[in-house]
């Protein structure tokens, strides 16, 4: 057994000798300015909209529907995929990723129905995103109520 | 200025996030959900609202800010209405995203079709 | 009728003759370093269908008529279908030939089906329970995508680890007689599973496996490496292929010189971004029914030994937290016995 349980040590760190490493100066430099920019680019969009009047939090409110949607039409173009492959937590990580993440189930399933396709599996991979925060802004709040 | 301040904190935040998916393997839904309970919990004790106010987008912007979101949202209730505002209070301040991109998605399911890559 | 070798390998009486092949891949396989030697190359790898799933069932469909067309055989002679791919169920598979009114065993061997199929279509003609089958496999890159993976759309990054499903089909005819080169050993893979648990990094799950095989073919039937002029794994990419070697190396088997990967030869790795390699059930497949039988018909090689190679994990035992068992099939092809 033993015996067994040596052969898997000694094997995993060969696979880890010969597996390639990302680049993680690369990598987090493209992340980095990708998602810097996206960030800038709802700060101009909130300066935009409270130009027009609207008060901070319908500002910032409207700059996520903003963001959503052009991160869902970006998916929708078949342009955010490559946009990911080449930014990756850059493209994951701002809201536009979140959006990224509910319509590519959506598209993808399209053709196993409205209802069980693209209505259920809308959510397979930001379902638990949501049940997380929520989760979490329920417990927040408890402990708000009983520390404030 | 705010510009820059967004975009320093926001791809800082990003970069977090690369640094998780390079080194521990971690699927990017495990790192959406981590940051959105962080962001959560960091305003619980105070530590995400001068981040906003610092940075302003850079903040909001990435997941984290979303957890912000849903925290601020039930704290304040619960200092409006009591113990049932931890209930209501989270998504009813996040109402407006989730709707967007439930309705949007929706949407583009009906007019795109998903692509092969090459 | 001295058939059993040791352990794991069979030595077949009459060896069956591969009779034709037919491959048929995607575009992205069409722009590869193999290109040539496949006989369709699609543009559009929905092929005119409306869902990859579809697609991956004409693939198979076409290709199986017209490995029989190319054999100057009807569906009539063929005495049975060995066939699979990676979908729930074998759908690409049973979907493909339901109208060939071909009697059928589907197969899952993942990226090994291609030598499983072939393995026991040849055990079959032997034993004389046929005189004619298919043996055939395929995959598809978005198919495979929507159900190992991600939505194709999701904007992520492919660790450098990962293998790029190949979308195509192969298969072969094979028949009591007929021409070279022929099937005349097949040494069959137990699974092996050390422990790897990256479904990104399958060729590191399989080369245990692949390394196995080849040890218990060599041991079971006296062969050394100098008996072949190429040994070719299925799918292990670039690292399984290292990792190969090495194995094999520490058991004293050193088959650096004649060795290489289906995976490795499907694509061109800096050119077409595919890192580790090509992967899935039809890239052993066609690149036996394209580049290694046609190069085997030129006198390229005259003895191969081809090594298929399957993950056969699911995404419900990667969520459990399983590791990724691997297993190898052997099958030695040449152009003449004694």
């Amino acid at each position: 057994m033993s015996q067994i349980q040596d052969m898997k040590k000694e094997y995993s760190k060969m696979v880890e000798e010969l597996s390639p490493k990302s680049n993680l100066l690369r990598d987090s430099a493209r992340a980095f300015w990708v998602g810097g920019l996206i960030c800038a680019i709802g700060q101009l969009i909130t300066n935009i909209i409270k130009s027009f009047g609207y008060n901070h939090d319908e500002a910032s409110m409207l700059t996520t529907i903003i963001l959503v949607f052009l991160g869902i039409i970006l998916t929708g173009l078949d342009i955010y995929d490559s946009l990911g492959k080449y930014a990756g937590a850059g493209t994951v990580v701002p809201i536009t990723g979140f959006a990224n993440s509910i319509v590519s189930p959506a598209i993808e399933y399209k053709k196993e129905g409205y209802v069980f396709g693209v209505g259920a599996k809308m959510f397979t991979i930001a379902g638990p995103v949501l049940v997380y925060g929520t989760i979490a802004s329920v417990a927040v709040g408890i402990v708000h109520y009983f520390f404030k | 200025m705010e510009y820059i301040k967004a975009f320093i904190v926001g791809g800082a935040i990003c970069v977090i996030g690369q640094i998780l998916i390079d080194k521990t393997k971690l699927m990017s839904g495990r790192i959406l959900v981590l940051f959105v309970v962080l962001g959560a919990v960091l305003h619980g004790i105070g530590l995400y609202e001068p981040l906003v106010n610092f940075a302003g987008a850079g903040a909001t912007v990435p997941l984290p800010g979303f957890g912000y979101s849903l925290a601020k949202g039930a704290m304040e209730e619960v200092d409006k209405m009591g113990l049932k505002g931890a209930f209501t209070g989270g998504i009813k301040s996040t109402a407006a995203g989730i709707t967007a991109a439930i309705v949007f998605a929706y949407l583009a399911a009906l007019i795109f079709n998903p692509k092969a890559k090459d | 009728m001295a058939k059993y070798l040791g352990r794991q390998t069979i030595k077949f009486d009459l060896p069956p003759s591969i009779v034709s092949t037919a491959s048929t891949v995607g575009p992205k396989e069409g722009k590869g370093p193999l290109s040539s030697y496949f006989d369709v190359v699609l543009h559009d790898p929905l092929w005119g269908e409306d869902s990859w799933e579809k697609a991956e069932s004409k693939i198979v469909k076409k290709t199986i008529e017209r490995v029989i067309q190319k054999g100057n055989l009807t569906p009539e002679d063929i005495d049975y279908i060995f066939a699979g791919d990676l979908l729930n169920q074998l759908t690409a598979s049973t979907f493909g030939i339901r109208g060939l009114s071909i009697p059928f065993f589907g197969l899952f061997g993942a990226c090994s089906t291609m030598a499983e199929a072939i393995s026991l279509g040849a055990m079959a003609i032997d034993g004389g329970f046929a005189n004619y089958i298919v043996a055939e496999a395929s995959s598809h890159f978005c198919s495979s995508e929507k159900q190992f993976r991600f939505p194709l759309e999701l904007g992520t990054q492919r660790p450098l680890t990962a293998s790029w499903t190949v979308t195509g089909s192969g298969a072969v005819v094979l028949g009591k007689y007929g021409p070279s080169p022929y099937v005349s050993y097949v040494t069959s893979g137990k699974i092996v599973d050390l422990g790897v648990k990256d479904p990104m990094n399958m060729g590191a799950a399989m080369a245990p496996a692949a390394a196995d095989t080849i040890i218990a073919h060599f041991e079971d039937t006296g062969f050394t490496p100098n008996d072949y002029d190429l040994i070719i794994t299925g799918d292990l990419g670039s690292i399984g292929k290292e990792l190969t070697l090495q194995l094999l190396r520490k058991n004293n088997y050193d088959i650096e010189n004649i060795y290489t990967d289906c995976g490795i030869e499907i694509f061109d790795p800096v050119s077409q971004d595919t890192h580790a390699g090509g992967s899935g059930c039809g890239c052993c497949a066609v690149t036996l029914a394209g580049y290694l039988y046609k190069e085997m018909k030129n006198n390229k090689w005259n003895r191969i030994l081809f090594v298929p190679t399957g993950a056969l994990m699911s995404p419900g035992s990667i969520q459990q937290g399983e590791s990724i068992p691997g297993i190898a099939h052997a099958v030695v092809i040449e152009n003449n016995w004694s």
